[in-house]
């Protein structure tokens, strides 16, 4: 695989998967309404952005979903991927370990559909939750991203060095001190990675949150779906190019993190 | 706060529950357990009684499954009358037979256009390694919804790729690519194509040299040493990667809706209608119980294996 075959594959590869992405930046500074046909440098579809109620208060209700979704994944994985690393054998230890992966290949569709009719039942014989709203969505959320965070902690939990956790407990610590004193804060990393990949899965669920929403409580990508669905629109274009900028920017700041804390470690 | 102070909440709470008859270690296994259980598993059992419904106009819209008898005994009404009608309407058998055949093609066309792309980046010095990488991941962590939709401006009769063409002259007349199978390959190609580069990279960078140098050395030419040493070693990475591309392509419903044509049958689509215009919430409920044994249980079935084979 050498010669020209190689670099030619691997240009074509990401020219694949960006040349979409600088088209939709591109156009979203186009004058014209004709979304891919160019008429004059403007930025009139930003302005017509923050205008827009209705798109300002569905990522509104996104990003609170996807904070809250994001703490209670991250406290549910962890604990889901501490009592599997460190609790030896248990009664349920095999449900556990097959609730807490099955999310991950499991179809949106199926999730999203058999938790709507979980909440509609739960509603007739326990009457709640009452309608469906942005904690039915919470609620969706934290599952299926509990899964991601567990397979992070996971991996952290079982390369992290035991002896500092037995360490501590030689020296007199109660189980509870040692997770909070040593475990935590050692997996803390992996927590932030976790949290992160949580909140950026909930802000980016269409599927789902279409099942298990109500009435006045639709997300982001449901408003920008229902808009897409009935062609390209340029104000979706400068959206795109809004949330691609905050995306570079965080990629960048997390990587300047990162180098630092390498650093650190070896200097 | 000194370290005595700080331990007396804990021992205190400790106590408590305790006494309660409550360990620690149960309280901390009920909490995922729990929420795993009421929202997780409970649901399924949920859809499958559903799936067995039949539906009604009402709210909610399908038949309960506990009915009072005229003699005051309780009767469960349940049928297999959804499955009967998903194996005879050709509508679902076609449309599960067609997600397979979406996914597959969509998975070759992924390990085609992402084992260049792994392989030169395991190969690459390592700065240029680490950014090439960063490149690849960069775009999955911006909106899945609007990385399709830039697919829309780019394919579309009036779109980015007719008009350069059409300028240039290469073509008189716009292609039609929008609302087609090839959109729906292109959509979910763009979308999972980081699966499949990455555990490609994560094979491709354990390879050992020294086997590459061995083969050259015996005279085996580069595209002989690729063929016959390479490629068969990063057989593991090739399957990785391809799990991780044809499960999640099958149930797809966002690319098939937005690219897709009429005719574009994928069952996340049927399951989708199904529920949000036919308004049958029973037959919805069979389609993804099906789903569920064709799709999920291989999945479980060969996780299983491998976790049993990583333990032994």
């Amino acid at each position: 695989m050498r010669g020209w075959f190689l670099p030619l594959a691997v240009a074509f590869g990401f020219i694949f998967l960006y040349a979409p992405i600088v088209s939709l930046v591109v156009f979203s500074f186009n004058e014209s309404r004709l979304v891919t046909v160019w008429g004059g440098f403007s930025t009139r579809w930003y302005g017509e952005l923050l205008r827009d109620r209705q798109i300002l208060g569905s990522a509104w209700i996104s990003l609170q979903v996807a904070f809250w979704s994001a703490n209670l994944a991250v406290i549910v994985g962890t604990l889901g991927a501490f009592v599997l690393t460190r609790f030896g054998s248990f009664t349920g230890r095999l449900v556990l370990t097959g609730m807490i992966t099955a999310p991950l290949v499991m179809p949106e569709v199926i999730t999203g559909l058999s938790l709507l009719l979980l909440f509609v039942s739960m509603e007739l014989s326990l009457g709640w939750p009452a309608g469906r709203g942005i904690t039915t969505i919470v609620i969706a959320h934290t599952t299926f991203c509990a899964a991601f965070v567990a397979v992070i902690a996971q991996s952290r939990l079982r390369s992290m060095d035991e002896s500092l956790e037995e360490a501590a407990r030689d020296l007199g610590a109660g189980p509870v001190r040692v997770f909070f004193d040593i475990t935590l804060p050692v997996i803390a990393p992996a927590l932030v990675a976790g949290w992160l990949l949580a909140f950026t899965l909930s802000l980016d669920d269409l599927v789902i949150a279409s099942f298990v929403s109500g009435p006045g409580a639709s997300t982001l990508p449901m408003v920008i779906f229902s808009k897409v669905r009935l062609g390209v629109s340029p104000d979706v274009n400068a959206l795109a190019t809004i949330i691609i900028g905050f995306v570079l920017v965080a990629v960048i700041i997390a990587g300047w993190l990162m180098r630092r804390a390498v650093k650190r470690d070896i200097g | 706060m000194n370290a005595l102070t700080r331990s007396v909440p804990w021992r205190g709470t400790a106590w408590a529950f305790g006494k309660l008859g409550l360990s620690g270690r149960s309280l901390v296994i009920a909490v995922p357990m729990l929420w795993l259980g009421v929202f997780f598993l409970a649901p399924f059992f949920v859809l499958g009684r559903i799936s067995l419904a039949e539906a009604i106009i009402a709210r909610p819209p399908f038949t309960p499954l506990f009915e009072r008898a005229p003699d005051g005994s309780l009767e469960i009404i349940a049928s297999l009358e959804n499955y009967r009608f998903l194996i005879e309407d050709a509508l679902y058998r076609n449309a599960y037979l067609s997600s397979i055949r979406v996914a597959l093609i969509s998975t070759i066309f992924a390990l085609l256009i992402g084992y260049p792309i792994a392989y030169y980046i395991a190969r690459a010095p390592e700065p240029k390694r680490s950014i090439l990488l960063l490149m690849v991941i960069l775009p999955f962590w911006t909106s899945f919804l609007l990385r399709v939709y830039a697919w829309m401006g780019f394919l579309r009769t009036n779109g980015v790729i007719n008009n350069t063409l059409m300028s240039l002259g290469i073509i008189d007349a716009p292609l039609r690519m929008m609302h087609t199978d090839l959109a729906v390959y292109i959509g979910i190609v763009y979308t999972y194509l980081p699966f499949m580069i990455l555990p490609l990279y994560a094979n491709l960078t354990k390879l050992d040299g020294a086997l590459l140098e061995a083969s050259s050395d015996l005279g085996a030419s580069p595209m002989v040493t690729f063929f016959t040493v390479t490629l068969p070693l990063s057989l593991p990475g090739i399957v990785a990667g391809s799990m991780l591309v044809f499960i999640p392509a099958i149930g797809e419903y966002v690319i098939p809706a937005l690219l897709g044509g009429p005719d574009t049958l994928m069952i996340g689509r049927v399951l989708w209608d199904e529920f949000f215009s036919s308004r049958d919430w029973p037959v919805a409920s069979a389609v993804a119980i099906v789903m569920l044994f064709l799709v999920v249980a291989p999945i479980m079935w060969l996780q299983s294996v491998q976790n049993r084979r990583g333990i032994d």
